[in-house]
């Protein structure tokens, strides 16, 4: 499987990384060259095969839904970049017109 | 005799039989950490004030009313992947460097419940991502046995800081050896349990699908009591299995191995394995023969497999966990950026070192439309097969001995330039983790060159008590677990 640069900066975009242009280079050819060695999965057939997604095979595992004692706001907040009151500080998300 | 040259159990019973106080414990351990730290570097932090107040606090007690459970007392060192609350915990990352969790993760309460005391948390390759601790944001720790080897890793702080004797012991996570490897590399014990064994509530995730919080000990029997400690059903999380955890150390006292079947896969003895590692392999198989075990060939066949498997489907899982990271809540935020997009961006560019990026673009590019099917997909079929070859293994034989690692420990610096190599040093150990079986590494000989060699044993799902059986009748009948570094 053959990375280009085009497909790194794509991929870079979807994870939200920015990086640099000897980033984007090194990461092309190492992605290419671990890709490749994935390949030779497809010299087992799958067919009929049930995915595994997690071993121990539980699904919907239930609690009573019970009010308990959670995180107080301000250990919540202790380690925010940016706090303002009782809340998180973000860049502006919406544009003015 | 020095305290620091006690395991656990032997401190433990030291300590309840009241012939030392706790202060006195940890003064002989900080004095081993102040005289080798320097040259092994186990350590991300050392909790030595809050050490000496618990000490005192205990002793303070104890001499009011004795009662004393199975960890009072204990200096243990914590893999810094693993939540303590008040204490930092940054995963070896720029990203977490000034994190403080406002919570004890499960492990970590257990141990606290029972008054032991926290000496440090110990290196690792950053978010647990690495074979060596050379990808941790704070430099590399150091082999005790040979200062210029790697540790192994990703928990190699740990396994370093148990074979140069800075802690009784230590617990690691294992994602895909990460407990196993250093255990293997630094000539101690580690032990993986069952996926769902030990509660991963407050392990910082890597792979949530693979990854186990376990022991690294200086012999069997404290990995035994370690693991009693901290197993068992925990409601926060749900991956969490909820059955009888047996008593480990019980299981210890049988010394024979007869009737117990081990099974050797031919697959593990081919080429890049290290002739002086399947030597000192074959030698531990015919003394699990003297023992009595009944020794016979098996077929793992997709071996060959698990690695690749194991890096689609640990990198895409890593790649949606660590969508966390986004400079919002906790953690490094970049400065002077222009909106929440750049923000993001910018942030993950500067808090992730080259390895957790590499893996994150992996794990994006296997999960992205168009590649989904043909990657991700298709290692979640194989890895039906690999864990299929298990099962059937497991119809004819009750452990599965292997080499724990190709080779012995490798130089600093040796695999960094190339990842696939580094990944692929792996190769014993990972496909336990894509089958969620328990396994354990333990030393089996030294290299001509005095690096110790690593034992794996394992086990069925739930059956740690056999396969710790059989690895204390292995280490009782050896000498290897009582040779310690001189560290120089």
């Amino acid at each position: 499987m053959e990375i280009t640069q085009q497909d790194v900066e794509k991929v870079a975009q979807l994870a939200r990384l920015a990086l640099t242009a000897s980033e984007k280079e090194t990461f092309a050819k190492q992605l290419s060259q671990i890709l490749s060695h994935v390949d030779q999965l497809n010299q087992y057939d799958t067919t009929g095969i049930e995915p595994t997604a997690t071993v121990m095979g539980q699904v919907n595992v239930f609690r009573a839904d019970i009010v308990r004692p959670s995180l107080p706001v301000e250990k919540a907040l202790a380690n925010a970049p940016e706090r303002e009151s009782d809340g998180f500080v973000v860049p502006k998300i919406i544009e003015e017109r | 005799m020095s305290l620091h040259k006690l395991g656990l159990v032997e401190l433990h019973k030291k300590f309840t039989a009241g012939e030392v106080t706790a202060t006195e414990i940890v003064r002989a351990y900080f004095l081993r950490i102040s005289q080798v730290e320097p040259r092994v570097k186990a350590f991300v932090t050392q909790t030595k004030d809050s050490a000496y107040q618990q000490a005192e606090e205990l002793d303070q007690k104890l001499k009011v009313w004795r009662k004393t459970h199975l960890l009072t007392g204990m200096p243990l060192a914590v893999k810094d992947n693993i939540c303590t609350d008040g204490v930092p915990t940054t995963c070896s990352s720029q990203m977490l460097r000034h994190f403080v969790p406002p919570y004890d993760a499960t492990v970590v309460s257990r141990l606290r419940s029972q008054e032991y005391i926290l000496v440090g948390k110990t290196n690792l390759d950053e978010f647990a991502m690495g074979s060596s601790t050379e990808n941790s944001a704070f430099g590399p720790s150091r082999n005790p046995w040979n200062l210029h080897c790697v540790p192994g890793g990703s928990s190699g702080g740990s396994a370093a800081a148990v074979a140069a004797e800075e802690c009784a012991a230590a617990l690691g996570s294992d994602t895909g050896g990460s407990i196993r490897q250093p255990a293997a590399f630094c000539g101690v014990v580690g032990v993986k349990p069952t996926y769902g064994r030990v509660s991963r509530y407050g392990l910082i995730a890597f792979a949530s699908s693979l990854d186990q919080i376990g022991p690294i000990t200086r012999n069997v029997p404290d990995a035994a009591f370690l693991l009693q400690a901290i197993a068992g059903h925990d409601p926060m999380d749900s991956t969490s299995i909820d059955r009888p955890v047996p008593d480990y150390l019980k299981a210890l006292q049988r010394r024979d191995l007869k009737k117990v079947r081990v099974g050797v896969p031919v697959e593990f003895f081919t080429e890049g394995l290290d002739p002086e590692v399947e030597q000192a392999v074959r030698a531990a198989i015919g003394e699990l023969k003297q023992l009595g075990a009944e020794v016979k060939e098996i077929r793992l066949p997709r071996t060959d497999a698990a690695v690749a498997v194991y890096y689609v489907i640990a990198t895409a899982e890593a790649s949606s966990n660590l969508a966390r990271f986004d400079g919002v809540k906790f953690g490094f935020r970049a400065k002077e950026t222009k909106d929440l997009l750049e923000l993001y961006m910018k942030t993950r560019q500067e808090g992730f070192g080259p390895e957790v990026k590499r893996r994150i673009m992996l794990g994006t590019y296997v999960l992205s439309a168009g590649y989904y099917d043909a990657y991700y997909g298709k290692a979640q079929a194989v890895r039906t097969l690999v864990c299929q070859d298990f099962d059937a293994a497991f119809k004819e034989v009750d452990l599965i001995v292997t080499p724990a690692t190709p080779t012995p420990a490798f130089k600093l610096g040796e695999k960094c330039e190339d990842p696939l190599q580094m990944y692929l040093s792996d190769i014993f150990t990972i496909s336990v983790n894509l089958a969620g079986l328990p396994a354990i590494a333990l030393p089996c000989g030294f290299s001509k060159v005095g690096l110790p060699i690593g034992l794996q044993l394992i086990g069925r799902a739930f059956e740690e008590d056999t396969m710790l059986r059989a690895a204390h009748a292995y280490e009782q009948s050896t000498a290897w677990h009582r040779q310690r570094p001189s560290i120089r």
